[in-house]
Formats: structure tokens, C-alpha cells, sequence
């Protein structure tokens, strides 16, 4: 029995981790601000995080596939893609064939970056960092100011509640329930498909999935295009909330994703970690930066280097549990 | 022995191509725009007689980029990248701002305060507590990236989104504009007719130069890009040598900031230095230094920031907008990445080779 529990622990001990540290920051925010204990604050991270979420997700893939795998092109293609649709719609163009191709867009961007660093050897970041800036530079030279939208269908996405049942005065919106499902995709994916058994293997060593046979080429081009896939959903629903496009959102967005994937518990270097630990690194972030809200006196720039102390704080963390599994 | 001729050497050198890209946009130039390299001396009077025109506008406004390259040429010789010039400028251009500010301590702030040609604090202070700002940025970067083992491109882009916040920190979120006149001197100033700031740029790359090359730093970089491990084994700290080319882009970028606040006229935490961390790594990359490390040359990296600052003024004066030009210069990094890696040159060879067995085949 001790034997089980201690495989168990050692399996998901920085998962539990990561978990106990969410419900700490939680408690010790309700019990600052007694407004918290409202169950909607809660919801409200699902909502307010939402496009972080998604992001999150495709960048833990690609973190996960390793070889120095990271996705710094997210917020360039959020904003890229709200841009882009709204500027679609402006023109009047429908909402059903304007979200399919945002999708397609994200994924090809993905596919063209997976390419690139696949076939001609060339660092992820440096390739990515260029999606990143092509990206933002496209969604200004669609427009240089920020396009509103004002679809029928984009607002009754955005502004209809849905009500939680059983807990009266809560809700969430259509939109927040794109970034659980997209969970509950990549959980399918990364542990009961090839594709997401393949990555791990990589992840772990490249080298020795290439001998075993494993498709290591197609499955490093589609990981990704799924994290561009992840990027457009992420842009798409932030378009929604906001009801705008503009090339200067989601700025800072790919640090928030990287901290939310390393305070889950995904080892940098690859192979270690799983998306489920990436949804409570996002609720993290997300409940401190509700207590800065909730605070009021602390002013908006506190959050960039609260998210900045807290990446490095999971990165040291994560490097002594590193160093301990070694040792042991 | 056998005499190169100078001509050959040249083109062997790392300035070169940098050299025709710059050739290329300055022909381009002279047909589109005919008053393009028209100079002339002005009375000015506050700083004398200087030369103007648009050469020497280039090499004014392009010295912080120049310094930049600089900087960020030692760090990709490691093997790294560092992703918080950017940060770094905005961090020393808000600690030169706040010093200057005369309205210092308790006193009552007043517009007539704010705006007065006058400071509390010591012109060689300020300098000194400006370069002291982005070097500490520098060293802080080296540390996590040497000491703290962690990937360069993580450990900069901590200080690239937080360096921001921590920009605005300084100037409590407000853009402080600088009325402390001595102060301009660095980025308006001329010296025998000529912009200080090319000045500065001459004495760090000789700096620079006197360090890489006259001393051994120079091998150790290199050798720490092309393989850390056994730097390591041969006997070389190459922690600190690490250490030390972050440090040295710190500095790099803290005169920037000094040079683009005093130009400017005033630090803004959001937008002084932005996407300059694309431009420098353009400009590395054009003069030829690999992304993996290893050879590198600072003279090269030098004229690729010329390059890239002409090209800008160039494609300004088209009426492009600035925003929109960060997707044309993403793909022309890419476009020089991909003719320097592996796979191109290997296609390369592959084609000269088929070509010579053709020529074989046909004797």
C-alpha cells in the first residue's frame, strides 16, 4: 500500500503540488478579500482566462514534444486573427465561413512554422519569434486602429450567460466553454493516442524515437499546427469577449502561457508534464491576478512583474524536484 | 607567402554581403528619391556647425540599434539571444528620466517645477546610475542564464515582459519628458561637425574590438557557441564567460537608452526601445553570425544595423506605416536564417556537385 501511494506521489507529486499551491493562493485570497468567496469569481477566471487557456494548451503540447519546442508566435496570431475577423466582418462577411477560415489560418500558420523548424533545422524560438512579429505586423497592416464588431452573432456568443446549476447568481458565457473542451481534446490526445505517446517519446529523446520508427518529422509539423490551431480558438474567443480586433492585444501573452505551462509543472526541456497541471498553472495566474484587482491600489504594470517572479519561482522549483528525481 | 588582393579579402570577410545590401538600398535610394544623399552644413545655436542630411540622420538615429548589435553579437556567439534589449532600454532610459526629474523629495510639484532646465542630481551621476541600470540587467540575465542554468531564451523573456512593468515602476507609470537641456547632448550633440552618438558607437566597438580580439574573450566566446561542454573540459570557465557577454549587452543597452532618451527628449516604459530585440538579431544575423554561436564579427554586425536603419528610413519614406513593417522584416530574418543553415548549404553543394559530375561525365 505505502509502496502504491508512493508511486502515486511520485507520478503526480508536482501535479498535487501545483494543485495545492492553486487552493492556497485561492484561500489566502479569500480570506484578504471576503468578496472572493463569491462563487462567480471563481467562474469568472474561466471566463477572464479563457483565451489563455487555449494558448496554453497548444504551447504545452509544443513544449512537450521538446528539442527546445516553445511557441513564442501566440499572441501575434490572437491578434493577427482577432484583426483579421473583424475586419472580415466589417465587411460583411458571414460569422459561419469567417471562423472556419481563422481556423485554417491558425493551423496553416502552425504548419508553416512546424515545417520550417522540422525540415531546415533552425531553432523553434527564432522561427516562432518570427511568426510572432510577422503576425503582429500582418494584423496592423490590416488595420492600423482597432476594428469593433458588431455581428449578431458574434455578440449573442459572447453576451448570452449560461447558468451553473445548483449555484444560484453564476454563470459563464458560450465562449469559456471552448477552452474546457479543447482540455478535454488534448487530455484524449496526449495520453490515449499515438500522436500524443509519440510526442512524450520525443520529448524524452528524439533521437531514440527516430530509431524505435516513430513518425517524429510529421509529428513535430502537426504538434505545431495544433498549437496554431490552439492560437486562432484563443484569438477567436478573445475577439469575443472584447467585440474588437487590434494588432496591440494579447501583448505579453506568450510569457503568460510559458508561466502557466512551467507553474504547471512541464519540464522545459521536454517530455515531462501534462495539460491537466497546465489548466491549474492557468487558474494561478488567473486568481493572482484577481487579487491585484481586488487589491485596487496595485497598479497594472504589478502584473507583468508578478507574472515575470512567478515564472522564475517555477522554474526554480521545477529545477530542485529536477535535480531530486536525479539524485534518487 | 601568398598576397590576397584586397578586393578578395574582402570578399571573404563577413562585411561583405552586409556591405552589398547596404550598396543595393543606397542605389535604390538615389533612383527613387534624387535628394537622398544631399549634405550640408547648418548653423545650429545651441550646438554650433554641423553637417545634415539623411547619411548622417541614419547614423544618428540608427547608433542605439548599432550598440545593440553589438551587444547582442556576443551573446548569440555563446549560442544564446537576448530577448530584453528592448526592456533594457526602457529600464535606462526611465532611470536617467527620474534622476533628472529636479522635482525630487518632498517638494510641491509644480508645472513650473517639472519644466525647468535643472536637475538635483549630477550630470556623471545620472550617466553613471543609467549604464549601472542596464548593466545590472545584463548581469541579472547572465546569472539566470549561467548560474541558474536556465534556457537564454526563458530567462531573457522574463525580463522582457517584467522589464516593462518595471520600466514604468521607475517613472510611476508616467511618460516623463526631460527639459534638462546638457542632458541632449548625447543624442542631439555634435563634435567636429559630427553627431555625438557615432562617436559613442566608434569607442564601444573599438572597446569591444580591443576585448574580443587583443585578449583571449574573444576565442572563449566562440568556443563556448560552438560547444560548451568541452570549453568546459578544456579548462575554461564558460559560465563566465557567458556571464560576461550578457553583461557586456546590458551595457550595450543601457547606452542605447541613454542615447534614445536623451534624443527623444524623454522615457516612456511601453515604447522606448520597442521590437528592438528584432532589429538586433536582424542585424547579427546579416553580418553573418550564426544563431547556434560560434564565429562572429562585430564590425559585420555593425553594418547590418546601418543596413536595417537605412532600409527602414528608406521604406518610411515609401509612406509605410511602422507597425506594418515588423511583418516585412520577420520574413526577411527568416529569409537570411534559411540561406545561412544547413540544409540550404548542403542543397548547395548537392547541386554543385551533380553539376561537376555532369562535366565530368561530358569529358
Amino acid at each position: 500500500m505505502m509502496q502504491r501511494i508512493r508511486t502515486f506521489m511520485f507520478r503526480n507529486g508536482s501535479l498535487l503540488l501545483t494543485f495545492g499551491v492553486f487552493v492556497l493562493i485561492y484561500f489566502v485570497g479569500t480570506q484578504l478579500y471576503p468578496a472572493m468567496r463569491k462563487p462567480q469569481v471563481f467562474f469568472n477566471l474561466f471566463i477572464n482566462d479563457s483565451s489563455l487557456l487555449l494558448v496554453s494548451i497548444g504551447m504545452t503540447m509544443v513544449i512537450l514534444s521538446g528539442g527546445g519546442g516553445i511557441d513564442l508566435s501566440v499572441g501575434g496570431v490572437i491578434a493577427l486573427t482577432g484583426t483579421a475577423s473583424a475586419a472580415l466582418l466589417r465587411g460583411g462577411a458571414s460569422p459561419y465561413l469567417v471562423i472556419p477560415l481563422m481556423i485554417v489560418m491558425g493551423i496553416a500558420l502552425g504548419a508553416l512554422m512546424g515545417t520550417i523548424i522540422q525540415t531546415l533545422k533552425v531553432q523553434p524560438f527564432i522561427v516562432t519569434l518570427m511568426g510572432y512579429y510577422f503576425a503582429r505586423g500582418m494584423a496592423y497592416i490590416i488595420s492600423l486602429t482597432s476594428v469593433t464588431i458588431t455581428n449578431e452573432v458574434y455578440k449573442t456568443f459572447a453576451l448570452t450567460p449560461i447558468h451553473i446549476p445548483f449555484i444560484p447568481k453564476a454563470y459563464i458565457y458560450p465562449t469559456t466553454l471552448v477552452g474546457p473542451i479543447m482540455l478535454v481534446v488534448a487530455i484524449y490526445l496526449s495520453f490515449f493516442t499515438r500522436f500524443g505517446r509519440t510526442i512524450y517519446a520525443m520529448g524524452n529523446n528524439e533521437q531514440s524515437a527516430i530509431l524505435m520508427g516513430l513518425p517524429v518529422a510529421r509529428t513535430k509539423i502537426m504538434v505545431y499546427a495544433f498549437s496554431g490551431l490552439c492560437s486562432a480558438l484563443g484569438g477567436i474567443v478573445f475577439s469575443m469577449s472584447l467585440l474588437a480586433g487590434y494588432g496591440q492585444h494579447a501583448s505579453g501573452m506568450e510569457l503568460d502561457s510559458i508561466a502557466a505551462v512551467v507553474i504547471g509543472g512541464t519540464s522545459l526541456s521536454g517530455g515531462v508534464g501534462n495539460v491537466i497541471g497546465t489548466l491549474f498553472g492557468v487558474l494561478i495566474h488567473g486568481t493572482i491576478v484577481s487579487i491585484l484587482q481586488f487589491n485596487g491600489t496595485l497598479s497594472s504594470w504589478w502584473t507583468r512583474i508578478g507574472v515575470g517572479l512567478l515564472t522564475l519561482i517555477a522554474l526554480g522549483v521545477q529545477s530542485i524536484f529536477y535535480l531530486r528525481t536525479k539524485r534518487s | 607567402m601568398k598576397q590576397t588582393s584586397f578586393l578578395g579579402r574582402l570578399r571573404r570577410s563577413q562585411a561583405f554581403w552586409p556591405l552589398v545590401a547596404w550598396v543595393l538600398i543606397l542605389v535604390f535610394d538615389a533612383i527613387v528619391e534624387p535628394g537622398f544623399f544631399r549634405l550640408g552644413i547648418i548653423e545650429d545655436p545651441v550646438y554650433g556647425k554641423h553637417l545634415y542630411g539623411n547619411l548622417v540622420d541614419i547614423f544618428n538615429n540608427g547608433a542605439p540599434l548599432m550598440l545593440v548589435a553589438l551587444g547582442m553579437t556576443l551573446v548569440i556567439a555563446t549560442g544564446g539571444v537576448d530577448l530584453s534589449v528592448g526592456a533594457v532600454i526602457a529600464i535606462s532610459a526611465a532611470m536617467g528620466a527620474v534622476l533628472i526629474n529636479p522635482a525630487l523629495g518632498n517638494q510641491l510639484i509644480t508645472n513650473e517645477i517639472l519644466t525647468r532646465n535643472a536637475t538635483n542630481t549630477p550630470l556623471p551621476l545620472i550617466i553613471l546610475a543609467t549604464l549601472a541600470a542596464g548593466t545590472v540587467c545584463g548581469l541579472w540575465n547572465g546569472w539566470l542564464v549561467s548560474r541558474a542554468g536556465i534556457q537564454p531564451m526563458v530567462a531573457t523573456l522574463i525580463l522582457m515582459v517584467a522589464g516593462r512593468g518595471i520600466a514604468q515602476l521607475i517613472t510611476n507609470g508616467q511618460i516623463m519628458t526631460i527639459y534638462y537641456t546638457p542632458y541632449f547632448w548625447f543624442g542631439n550633440g555634435y563634435i567636429l561637425g559630427l553627431p555625438v552618438s557615432i562617436f559613442i558607437v566608434a569607442g564601444v566597438l573599438l572597446l569591444a574590438w580591443l576585448l574580443v580580439r587583443k585578449t583571449a574573450i574573444g576565442l572563449f566566446i566562440e568556443s563556448v557557441g560552438i560547444n560548451a561542454k568541452s570549453t568546459y573540459y578544456s579548462g575554461i570557465n564558460e559560465k563566465n564567460v557567458k556571464l560576461l557577454a550578457y553583461t557586456f549587452c546590458g551595457f550595450c543597452g543601457a547606452i542605447a537608452g541613454l542615447i534614445l532618451s536623451s534624443y527623444v527628449h524623454s522615457a516612456d516604459g511601453n515604447n522606448n526601445g520597442l521590437n528592438y530585440e528584432l532589429d538586433a538579431i536582424l542585424a547579427v544575423v546579416m553580418g553573418g553570425t550564426l544563431m547556434t554561436g560560434g564565429r562572429f564579427s562585430l564590425l559585420a554586425s555593425v553594418i547590418g544595423a546601418v543596413v536595417i536603419w537605412t532600409f527602414t528610413v528608406t521604406v518610411y519614406s515609401l509612406g509605410v506605416p511602422a507597425n506594418a513593417l515588423l511583418a516585412a522584416k520577420a520574413i526577411l530574418v527568416l529569409l537570411v536564417i534559411l540561406l545561412y543553415s544547413d540544409y540550404t548549404r548542403r542543397l548547395m553543394n548537392r547541386v554543385f556537385e551533380r553539376r561537376g559530375s555532369q562535366h565530368d561525365a561530358a569529358h
